[in-house]
């Protein structure tokens, strides 16, 4: 064995190169896309507006139930009500942030890539393709926190919600295992995009709404549950995306179990914990062999360099 | 003109193949439609939620929110069908500098793009309307005489839309790539302040100072007077008769065709200027 290919195979090496891998396709997005400021505003700011439209409704709703009751106990309760609605858009808001980032800047990153002729230099270079993965998922949190931290800021500061966080822990192991989860989705996602053309496009732009509304990013997810035929069927279906978990649970963390009469909710936080580590171990696997077997097929098919189709 | 017109047609054709030929047409008529009844849903469970615990139900303010939000499907169309095309020309297909070097008129070349998502937008609002009222129970009925003035504003309604989506393609000729940022936040700023979802009254003063000074609310407020004219919501609007609100949005798009025009010159000027026009910026 020659001394270069001994250096390849020696695990230290290639740990380290996937490591600089994955800092150096993180880059870009932490440090590079501050170098153009404006993405902060259309990026992080402007879509405030569409959540703002969300809390005026629940806000709109509370406004025409106050004028139709006289009785203190019921205007309190729907000022409760209505309060712990405006949070869940809120939440609802912070995590769209990052679901947006998984389609867009995550599943259909590497499609892009083969769009504009970076893809194959990826293929030719010496790291995992996990590493790359990675890397882009790294830098997609870090960019798209600062969408989720202003939303939650509008939220507190000019909605005035109130949070009650009892266990900042439990919400910080929730928050993040979530997270790694939807990443984790979005790699095993891109890995079809490596096969697919535009129709991959559309299937992104098609996993917003129908997601939005399956996975309860505007209302507590249990509100599906209560519909009678399609409902559960819809809300079961939406809680493969990990975001309906992930939400289900920050809400009890952040409102209190007992908000909606502790009607709406899925299941305990705790069982959630467990649902949200396991997708994140299983999506990170199946990601792993969705994308060396596409990767395989994209290249018999010739289709890992195709543009424009 | 007949240049304009053949550009016109061309681009028109070229953005319905773009749109639907990457799959079957049933395939994407069935994609064209769940976007928007999703989009349309997620607001009938906000509802639903709100009325389960322990609310009374109000079916006024739920069709009010349904019908505009079904017409503001052609909002967020038309506006990403129009600044998109820069953007996606230029970052995407990177066939801006082809296409703007031929002679024709850019400006009437992204107008044609559009058309085909005014079409595919005009098809998903008659849907999520007709759904609302045989399933939803969507409080809806226009009547025969209504219907030359719904036409009317719904034709003018689409021109500002036009002529506001050529204005922020003419600020897109300057920026990154922030196709999605501006997706979401342009439309969301209509969405909070022309009285799409809720009514005016909800927002505060300068809010609701804002909204009446954009156009769209005008348009929203006489689409759902004539398709729904007994909801009694307050829209703090009456003061403005279906003429008046008519003569208004003709004055606008008028004022925002001129708009467009100079934006558009002027953010094509100095995208030439600094090298912009057919840079690539993708992180």
């Amino acid at each position: 064995m020659s001394a270069a290919t001994a250096r390849r195979t020696d695990l230290r090496y290639r740990i380290g190169l996937n490591l600089r891998a994955v800092v150096g396709r993180s880059y870009p997005r932490i440090i590079g896309a501050n170098r153009e400021p404006s993405w902060i505003f259309f990026e992080a700011l402007l879509p405030l507006l569409g959540i703002a439209a969300y809390v005026f409704i629940y806000q709109s709703f509370g406004m025409r139930a106050l004028e139709s009751t006289t009785d203190p106990v019921a205007q309190a309760a729907i000022r409760a009500n209505t309060n712990a609605l405006v949070a869940s858009v809120v939440l609802g808001g912070t995590m769209v942030a990052f679901w947006l980032n998984v389609l867009w800047s995550m599943a259909s990153q590497l499609y892009w890539e083969k769009e504009i002729g970076n893809l194959q230099l990826y293929m030719m270079a010496p790291m995992n393709r996990m590493a790359l993965l990675g890397g882009m998922a790294v830098g997609g949190m870090v960019m798209t926190s600062m969408r989720a931290v202003s939303t939650l800021v509008a939220g507190i500061v000019v909605f005035g919600v109130v949070f009650q966080v009892a266990s900042p822990l439990l919400l910080l192991a929730v928050f993040f295992s979530a997270l790694v989860a939807l990443y984790g989705l979005g790699m095993m996602f891109a890995s079809l995009y490596l096969l697919w053309g535009r129709e991959a496009w559309n299937l992104s732009a098609l996993m917003e709404e129908p997601i939005f509304f399956s996975s309860g990013f505007y209302f507590p997810l249990g509100g599906l549950f209560k519909i009678p035929g399609w409902g559960p069927i819809v809300a079961i279906a939406g809680s493969f995306i990990p975001a309906s978990i992930g939400l289900d649970a920050l809400r009890q963390l952040t409102l209190g179990s007992t908000a909606f009469g502790g009607t709406l909710w899925i299941f305990d936080v705790t069982t959630e914990l467990e649902i949200l580590v396991v997708m994140a171990v299983v999506f990170l696997i199946l990601a792993r062999y969705c994308l060396a077997y596409l990767e395989k097929l994209a290249k018999r098919e010739g289709k890992l360099t195709s543009r424009h189709q | 003109m007949n240049t304009y017109w053949r550009t016109f047609k061309v681009a028109a054709w070229l953005g319905w193949e773009m749109d639907s030929n990457w799959t079957e047409p049933w395939l994407f008529m069935v994609y064209s439609i769940v976007k928007p009844v999703a989009g349309a849903f997620i607001l009938v469970l906000m509802y639903t939620v709100f009325a389960f615990i322990g609310n009374r139900p109000d079916l006024a303010a739920f069709s009010y929110m349904y019908v505009g939000n079904s017409f503001f499907i052609f909002v967020a169309s038309v506006l990403f069908g129009t600044f998109a095309v820069i953007q996606s020309d230029r970052e995407w297909y990177q066939t801006i500098r082809y296409v703007y070097i031929s002679p024709i008129s850019y400006y009437v070349y992204i107008l044609g793009r559009a058309v085909s998502k005014i079409a595919v937008a005009a098809f998903a609002v008659a849907i999520t309307l007709v759904f609302g009222v045989l399933f939803l129970n969507v409080q809806m009925h226009l009547s025969l005489e209504s219907v030359p003035i719904f036409l009317a504003s719904t034709v003018l309604g689409l021109g500002v839309l036009l002529a506001i989506g050529i204005c922020l393609g003419g600020i897109s000729f300057l920026t990154a790539k922030h196709t999605h940022g501006l997706a979401e936040g342009i439309p969301g700023i209509f969405y909070v302040f022309c009285g799409v979802l809720f009514p005016l009254s909800v927002l505060p003063d300068w809010g609701r100072a804002i909204g009446q000074a954009i156009p769209l609310t005008y348009w929203f407020d006489i689409t759902r007077r004539m398709l729904s004219p007994t909801l009694g919501v307050d829209t703090t609007l009456v003061g403005y008769n279906d003429l008046t609100i008519l003569l208004l949005l003709f004055v606008s798009s008028i004022v925002f065709f001129l708009l467009s025009i100079g934006i558009f010159k002027v953010g094509e000027y100095y995208a030439r200027k600094a090298g912009k026009i057919d840079m690539t910026t993708s992180y």
